[in-house]
């Protein structure tokens, strides 16, 4: 039996630059130079190291339906993601996972009319899942399909080309239309979208109360969404969200990231919002 | 049901180490712990409680998980083995095997994510569990339904009038038990150690902190959130430093830390304990969940009395071996805060 704390190794073999902060990292096996590290799930999570570094957990953002490579949106705000931000492709990463639960893609969301919110580098596991259900494969399976996403700025909504060119109007790995609602917190020069807060908007748009509701953001985002869908009439049993702490492990043993009994890296990191009345406020 | 005297036990512990490294309670720069035997060790089997309890013999307090060696952009892994040499563990109080039971639970429970060096020290570790015949002042277990008297393991001992018996309770304990038999002598009857498990079961009952197992019913009867918002947790938490001490020494406490340390050829991975007290522990570059010692305090008890019991059908992660009641710099400590959740003064 292998040491679950022992990494693989990945190569990166491109680079994004998204946004003033946020960088997409492409991974494959290092070993042999092609193909996903491991499979994966829509929402799980996977440990990357560099070592002598650190390791952290991060959302995976491509989707299982990419057998040819793993990406990562990384924001640079630690140690080790500014480490990440500076290397160049051909890098090798410390890899390991898949860790947590993930949406459930092949349960409650089946036949349901879809609304993905983010806000900021929260898009980053939404992304993995918006493009699971997107792909011809799946999108039978699923109903209408709305995505709100908001950023500080026009200039921090991440990969806004594929928002704009394959999300909008269905090309790229998938048929699947959705429609996008995009809002930035200020206004600014050259920007025609929506001006304000993510959960301004959201009760703006006023969404049919039957959707099955995704999010994923900054901690207060997800409290005021949460409080905007509630007084729009949604039930908390159909609104997922993910969490986030600092995690060592993994796999519910280096004791750091529970909320209440619950581990995040293992009990998590997707929750739904029904479950939070029975978990302390503490996240 | 095997017997030896106390003044030949040197030669059921030669015995035990021949089988393996054998590990006692032995003093040494000014504290007791579990240590290997050698001939003329200052080996305590009436003290209770040892200082460290024997967690770090199964889990130390640190262990390399992987050495990496970096050149230019290329990675390589090599992993630590895992443990498998066989090694023995006398003088273990019944406390302490609840210890391991609890870690078991964490380490071992989950079959996809084995803890594998744990496992490889469980698998490869015998424990000799001793009774206990007169339990401290801040001895507790009784609370958490661990019988002092009768404890868990592979080999029960009992020390009665200079005279120590033995019973193997495992299959593992019964091999042990081939290795010492040479040494040791048949006892028929049980009459002398009944009488020595009665007197101490009676003692713990006397004990101060006898009280404590009515107080932890009140806990059960609150929910989580209840406890959790309780007002309480204010005051109890003002005296606490965060130093850490009571999660060292506690048998159950197993939060870990990773980290990275450059050789100067390579760097090592390692995991070392860390603790739920700390102000870093959960702190992430957004931002930290626990912010104060209230909340980090708060913690460390609703996991062990609430959350673990929760996740893991009803166990305390506490066993009541009162380690932290004699170590807390502050005189803070869990049964103070049982006593206190639970509504009874002057804890």
């Amino acid at each position: 039996m292998a040491n679950p704390l022992v990494p693989d190794i990945g190569l990166v073999t491109a680079i994004r630059r998204d946004t003033p902060d946020v960088k997409t990292f492409r991974v494959v096996r290092a070993d042999t130079g092609a193909g996903v590290c491991f499979p994966h799930m829509p929402g799980q999570c996977a440990m990357l190291s560099i070592p002598g570094v650190g390791e952290a957990m991060f959302s995976i953002t491509s989707s299982p339906t990419n057998t040819e490579y793993m990406e990562f949106s990384i924001k640079k705000c630690g140690c080790l993601t500014e480490w990440l931000h500076e290397m160049e492709e051909g890098q090798e990463v410390a890899i390991r996972g898949p860790y947590g639960n993930h949406f459930p893609v092949e349960a409650d969301m089946l036949g349901k009319d879809l609304l993905f919110i983010a806000g900021g580098i929260g898009l980053a596991p939404l992304r993995s899942v918006i493009n699971y259900v997107r792909h011809d494969d799946n999108r039978a399976k699923y109903g209408s399909i709305d995505i709100v996403y908001g950023a500080r700025s026009k200039d921090d909504l991440v990969d806004i080309d594929e928002i704009k060119n394959e999300w909008s109007s269905g090309s790229g790995s998938s048929s699947g239309t959705a429609t996008v609602h995009l809002t930035i917190d200020r206004a600014q020069e050259g920007w025609d979208g929506d001006v304000g807060f993510v959960p301004d908007y959201v009760k703006k748009l006023n969404f049919d109360t039957s959707k099955t509701v995704l999010m994923c953001g900054p901690p207060i985002m997800i409290k005021f969404v949460l409080a905007a869908l509630n007084g729009l009439g949604f039930d908390k049993s159909r609104i997922y969200t993910t969490f986030e702490m600092r995690m060592k492990c993994g796999i519910g043993k280096c004791g750091r990231c529970n909320i209440g009994s619950r581990y995040v890296c293992k009990d998590g990191p997707v929750f739904r919002c029904d479950e939070m009345d029975s978990m302390p406020d503490e996240y | 049901m095997l017997k030896i005297l106390m003044s030949d036990i040197g030669r059921l512990f030669e015995r035990l180490s021949s089988v393996g490294t054998l590990y006692l309670p032995i003093e040494g720069g000014g504290q007791t712990a579990f240590a290997p035997w050698r001939a003329g060790a200052d080996v305590q089997l009436d003290r209770v409680n040892t200082d460290l309890s024997v967690k770090g013999l199964f889990f130390p307090q640190t262990e390399d998980i992987a050495f990496f060696k970096r050149e230019g952009k290329k990675i390589s892994v090599l992993p630590s083995s895992d443990p498998d040499e066989p090694f023995a563990v006398f003088g273990v109080r019944a406390c302490d095997v609840r210890g391991l039971e609890v870690l078991d639970k964490v380490f071992l429970d989950d079959p996809a994510h084995m803890d594998t060096f744990y496992k490889g020290r469980r698998e490869n570790g015998a424990l000799i569990a001793l009774a206990c015949s007169s339990p401290a002042e801040t001895c507790f277990c009784g609370a958490f339904g661990v019988d002092l008297a009768e404890p868990s393991g592979d080999v029960a001992a009992w020390i009665v009038d200079n005279t120590l018996y033995w019973e193997a309770k495992t299959q593992r304990g019964e091999r042990l038990t081939e290795a010492v038999r040479p040494v040791m002598a048949e006892q028929s009857g049980t009459s002398a150690v009944d009488a020595s498990k009665k007197a101490a079961r009676d003692a713990l009952a006397a004990a101060p902190l006898a009280s404590l197992k009515d107080s932890l019913s009140a806990w059960g009867a609150n929910d989580m959130l209840t406890l959790f918002s309780s007002p309480l947790w204010a005051n109890l938490s003002m005296s606490c430093v965060g130093c850490g001490t009571c999660t060292y020494v506690c048998p159950t406490c197993q939060c870990y830390d990773v980290q990275d340390f450059d050789t100067g050829h390579g760097v090592t991975r390692f995991r070392c304990w860390d603790s739920c007290m700390y102000s870093d522990f959960t702190l992430m570059a957004s931002g930290n969940p626990r912010k104060t010692q209230l909340e980090r305090f708060r913690q460390r008890f609703m996991h062990k009395l609430v959350y673990f019991p929760e996740k893991y059908g009803g166990m305390f992660s506490c066993t009541g071996c009162g380690r932290c009641l004699s170590k807390c710099p502050v005189s803070m400590n869990i049964a103070k805060v049982i006593k206190a959740v639970g509504g009874v003064e002057n804890g």
